[in-house]
């Protein structure tokens, strides 16, 4: 295996510097002097000032929080009914549609999803503001946490949910006291999924966003599609700050509540 | 009454917010450009009752397709799509299938970070990991800068905004969707299989080519979906890395739509991307079918 090895190690070292060193990059040029991003003038934290400075981006990126917060917290319930719809509902008149609903934006291009909501929306005359976004938001991202909550429920054991309800549960109860707590790490990070897609996304905001309700993505793609600026640099290390603390403090948080469920199991295992 | 709530809520939702937009776009695919608000005509006029129904339907053609057949923009545009997604996957599956290979191969205890590290870019906003590469690309960026100084090359090459930058970008930023299912598929691998391939006579690199790669296959074919499709659409990346030469579907319903404001031809466009689109999704489904029956 020695010669495998090598070659492992040179593949995986070679696809991480792939992955990271841009980001480095990019990171190390946020800190530089100079207006120049290419060239390094000494270490300076004047771009992070002049960020806080900058009223449109603040007012920006406000509007992102909120779209984001809204509309991940409508999908991650909306999705989850719509799980629970597909893994426990049994049968009713067109659940074909209904599981082609929830696949189909997945694999939707952004330009269509975005044109068709947009085309939408004026069709009824809905003023273009947060609210489109959100509804165009939430629609998107709603089929992920679908798919994410149904991959847990698929694998967790229906026979607890029927004890519950022998035992004289309602079936509401039963939800509420036995299933959310088991696939509620799957509807946590379903919410996380949606959170983050909705920073993220700059196509169908464009599309949804009327002149007075300007996401932060669609600030950036203005400003770089006249060329690089250490503004964006520094803003752009404070997301990826956000986002690494975010998904490591996660992942730590679920290993924890994997441990504890392990040690939960064994020592329900010894009782018996 | 409330199993029907349970159903009705996200099934009307989605039938409001998914599938009604799509009959609107199909319906003004075939409607005509006007000067007006909004800027197609017919507009559907129910006050007009029976005779303005069907005046409406009379209006609708199949003009802005047979347009687009016509002028050569809209179909080079769709084939250079087809091009652009069709080699990026090839050199995204040809990156990422040693990555993964190394990461199933890799001690069990490090298995974990090297996933969290992989997943880590996908959570990291896509604008921004684009938005990277221009400063390495550009004339004075720090490709040119590094080649220069080992002394590749002596004059700087041009590679941002060009299609060369597309393919690095669209590698770049779905990497990620290449390596976790082929990781998935290897990690699964029985690696006794590989040894007894090598006793009967194998040597390793036909034991890699007649086991390992057959035995991996859905999760190649899972990942090279998963960057198809996805580029084959693609907005962001030829519109910040590409140039005026890199025409792309995306950017051509984006401006047609923007910048011409001709909606009834943005719409045609949309219609026949999804139709082109429809092959690639449908042969996705039926591999992750495949997988699942497979697996129980």
């Amino acid at each position: 295996m020695n010669r495998l090895s090598w070659f492992n190690t040179v593949s995986l070292t070679l696809g991480f510097a792939f992955l990271y060193i841009p980001m480095v990059i990019l990171v190390i040029f946020s800190f530089n002097a100079s207006k120049l991003v290419t060239v390094w003038a000494g270490f300076s934290t004047k771009w992070y000032g002049e960020l806080l400075g900058n009223e449109a981006f603040l007012d920006a990126a406000w509007v992102t929080l909120k779209v984001a917060v809204l509309s991940s917290s409508i999908a991650t319930v909306l999705g989850t009914m719509a799980a629970y719809v597909l893994v426990r509902g049994g049968r009713f008149l067109g659940r074909t549609l209904f599981s082609g609903m929830i696949y189909a934006p997945l694999v939707m291009p952004e330009v269509i999803t975005g044109l068709s909501l947009l085309l939408l929306f004026i069709g009824i005359g809905l003023d273009r503001g947060v609210l489109t976004i959100v509804l165009a938001h939430t629609t998107f991202s709603m089929c992920y946490v679908s798919v994410v909550v149904s991959s847990r429920l698929v694998t967790f054991d229906k026979s607890l949910e029927e004890a519950a309800l022998d035992l004289g549960c309602s079936p509401a109860q039963a939800f509420r006291l036995v299933t959310l707590p088991i696939i509620a790490p799957a509807v946590i990070s379903g919410w996380l999924l949606a959170f983050t897609l909705s920073l993220d996304d700059l196509v169908i905001a464009s599309f949804t966003a009327g002149p007075s309700s300007t996401t932060l993505p669609i600030k950036i793609f203005s400003a770089v599609r006249l060329g690089v600026s250490p503004e964006i640099n520094a803003l752009s290390t404070v997301m990826i700050s956000i986002v690494t603390v975010g998904v490591i403090a996660a992942s730590l948080i679920s290993k924890r509540s994997m441990v504890r469920q392990q040690k939960d199991e064994q020592e329900a295992a010894r009782a018996q | 009454m409330r199993r029907f709530l349970l159903i009705a809520v996200p099934y009307f939702w989605l039938l409001a917010l998914f599938l009604v937009p799509f009959v609107i776009v199909f319906k003004i695919s075939l409607s005509d450009i006007a000067l007006a608000i909004p800027p197609y005509t017919p507009t559907l006029d129910f006050s007009a009752g029976w005779a303005g129904v069907r005046a409406f339907f009379s209006a609708l053609d199949f003009e802005n397709f047979t347009w687009l057949t016509q002028d050569d923009l809209y179909w080079k545009a769709y084939l250079s799509s087809l091009w652009i997604a069709l080699i990026s996957t090839a050199i995204t599956l040809a990156v990422g299938y040693p990555i993964a290979y190394a990461m199933a191969r890799a001690p069990e205890e490090w298995r974990p970070t090297l996933m969290m590290l992989v997943i880590l870019p996908f959570w990291t906003s896509f604008l921004i990991r684009v938005y990277a590469w221009m400063g390495i690309l550009s004339q004075e960026g720090f490709l040119n800068q590094f080649l220069m100084w080992l002394g590749i090359i002596n004059e700087p090459l041009t590679i941002l905004n060009t299609n060369t930058a597309v393919y690095i970008g669209i590698v770049y930023t779905y990497l990620p969707f290449m390596i976790l299912p082929i990781y998935a598929a290897l990690d699964r691998l029985d690696e006794s299989l590989i040894e007894a391939a090598e006793d009967l006579g194998c040597s390793r690199l036909s034991a890699f080519w007649l086991v390992t790669v057959p035995l991996s296959r859905n999760g190649i074919a899972a990942g090279s979906f998963l960057v198809f499709i996805p580029a084959l659409g693609e907005f962001v990346i030829p519109s910040l890395l590409g140039g005026s030469g890199t025409l792309m579907i995306g950017k051509v319903l984006w401006e047609e739509f923007f910048s011409n404001r001709d909606w009834p031809v943005a719409s045609a466009v949309a219609i026949i991307l999804l139709a082109i689109l429809v092959i690639p999704i449908v042969l996705f489904q039926r591999n992750q079918q495949k997988q699942a029956e497979a697996e129980q």
